[in-house]
């Protein structure tokens, strides 16, 4: 249990970046790009918690009760949702890639001239 | 360092522990499904059901916040956004 | 390159990667024993500076809300990408949304999806409208509650009423609206330099006490700014792909 979370953002990182690398779709090789990005926020959430603490919410629990560090989950926060916004330009690149070359299959678009 | 918090929301520590490995194994399932599946409206449905499975983790690591942005995001932002993207590039091959 | 070739050069490079990074992974402290010092400061401090008992919101739009400043701009940005990369190219043509509506032959929306979107439609609205204006006192705050206001929106889309949204969300009015949001977070930081003060100090009146609604000075504004910007930045992107897949068609 001490080392198992980072494992398991290694192995999502690894099965993403293979996606990418042998996807013969635009739209497949950028929803394993959304796969990679989603262990960073797995990996930010594992390196901030404290065992047996509870949300740094004091709304409902007395105040300076030991919590999980909120810096971090503070940055995944703005990080989702402005990685949404990325992925829709990625996308939309796709569609005018698409409307230009005819073809979707990045190993095809690669080999194009102009 | 850990600690001994006694809220109306604790639970042994145990159960939290068999807790979160078991939705870290899930987790691991489906990013290697979404990969896996090559029909692309069919990997967007995979993906949906991914970000709530990753909803749920983040609520396991204590971060209600993060829970909130990546349900409303990962299940229907990105799902609606990239259906869309893909009728565009079907209705153009037609 | 052929696909095999690529397989082994991907291959290389991921054992390569992994093993710096089982040599970083065996410096870490192991999972749940955060040793840091700067989250527990904060943790101790947050509460009595700002009368915020949302932390992470406290974070967001105080302590470091320079950071997301800059991240409320990459929004920003890829809202105006969007919109400038889906433009109207040579040889295409726009058709008017109401001749298309009248001679679409798809088969009409299923009864059951029109009436749970359309019942959930106005529940949506005021739930993000709540999230985004109670980012100081739980697990809420701009981002979330501006998603979820743009959800609302792909509801009245799937209920088969894509004339009602367009009318609901005009260009002009949600590009005047994000712009709104997005400034007037940047002015709410920038007035405190006239006043001496670092730029995004908390400079407004903080409540009587931790977990009002009015309590913390400027997060709860911030935050309200923030959700109208990112609600209006996700309609303008699911307008655009909407305007593509269903009025551009090829040809003059």
């Amino acid at each position: 249990m001490q080392y198992f979370p980072f494992v398991v953002v290694a192995w999502i990182l690894v099965v993403g970046l293979y996606g990418v690398v042998t996807s013969r779709h635009l739209v497949h090789q950028i929803i394993c790009l959304i796969v990679v990005q989603s262990s960073t926020y797995v990996l930010l959430l594992g390196v901030g918690y404290v065992t047996g603490a509870v949300a740094p919410y004091y709304f409902d629990v007395p105040n300076h009760t030991p919590a999980v560090d909120p810096v971090v989950q503070a940055l995944a926060l703005t990080d989702v949702v402005v990685e949404a916004a990325v992925t829709a330009l990625l996308l939309s690149f796709a569609i005018q890639a698409h409307k230009r070359f005819g073809t979707l299959d990045p190993q095809e678009l690669a080999s194009l001239k102009g | 360092m850990t600690a001994a918090v006694h809220t109306t929301y604790t639970v042994p520590i145990g159960f939290m522990d068999a807790l979160q490995i078991t939705i870290l194994i899930m987790v691991a399932a489906g990013a290697t499904a979404v990969v896996l599946v090559r029909r692309q409206v069919h990997q967007v449905l995979v993906l949906s059901i991914y970000g709530v499975l990753l909803a749920v983790l983040f609520l396991a690591f204590q971060a209600p916040d993060v829970t909130l942005s990546e349900l409303t995001v990962g299940a229907v932002v990105l799902p609606v956004v990239l259906l869309l993207a893909l009728a565009k590039m079907r209705k153009r091959e037609q | 390159m052929t696909p095999a070739q690529r397989r082994w050069v991907f291959g290389v490079g991921i054992a390569g990667l992994a093993a710096f990074y089982l040599w970083g992974l065996s410096g870490l402290p192991g999972f749940g024993n955060y040793p840091g010092p700067y989250g527990f400061i904060i943790l101790r401090l947050a509460v009595g500076q700002t009368h915020a008992t949302g932390v992470v919101s406290a974070i967001n739009f105080s302590y470091r809300g320079f950071d997301t400043v800059g991240e409320e701009f990459i929004l920003f940005t890829a809202a105006a990408g969007t919109a400038v990369v889906l433009r109207l190219l040579r040889g295409e043509r726009e058709r008017s949304a109401v001749d298309q509506a009248a001679d679409r032959d798809v088969p009409p929306t299923s009864g059951a999806v029109r009436i749970v979107a359309l019942l959930f439609t106005g529940p949506v609205v005021v739930m993000g409208w709540w999230l985004a204006s109670h980012a100081q006192t739980s697990p809420s705050g701009g981002f979330q509650g501006g998603v979820i206001l743009a959800t609302a929106f792909i509801l009245l889309y799937l209920s088969g009423e894509f004339l009602v949204f367009k009318r609901f969300s005009p260009v002009d009015l949600t590009d005047l609206v994000e712009a709104v949001g997005a400034g007037g977070f940047a002015a709410i930081g920038v007035a405190a330099v006239p006043m001496g003060l670092a730029f995004l100090t908390n400079y407004l009146p903080l409540g009587q006490f931790p977990g009002a609604v009015s309590s913390s000075g400027t997060i709860a504004l911030i935050s309200f700014f923030v959700g109208m910007e990112v609600a209006a930045a996700f309609i303008l992107i699911i307008g655009e792909l909407l305007e593509q897949t269903l009025l551009i068609r090829q040809g003059r």
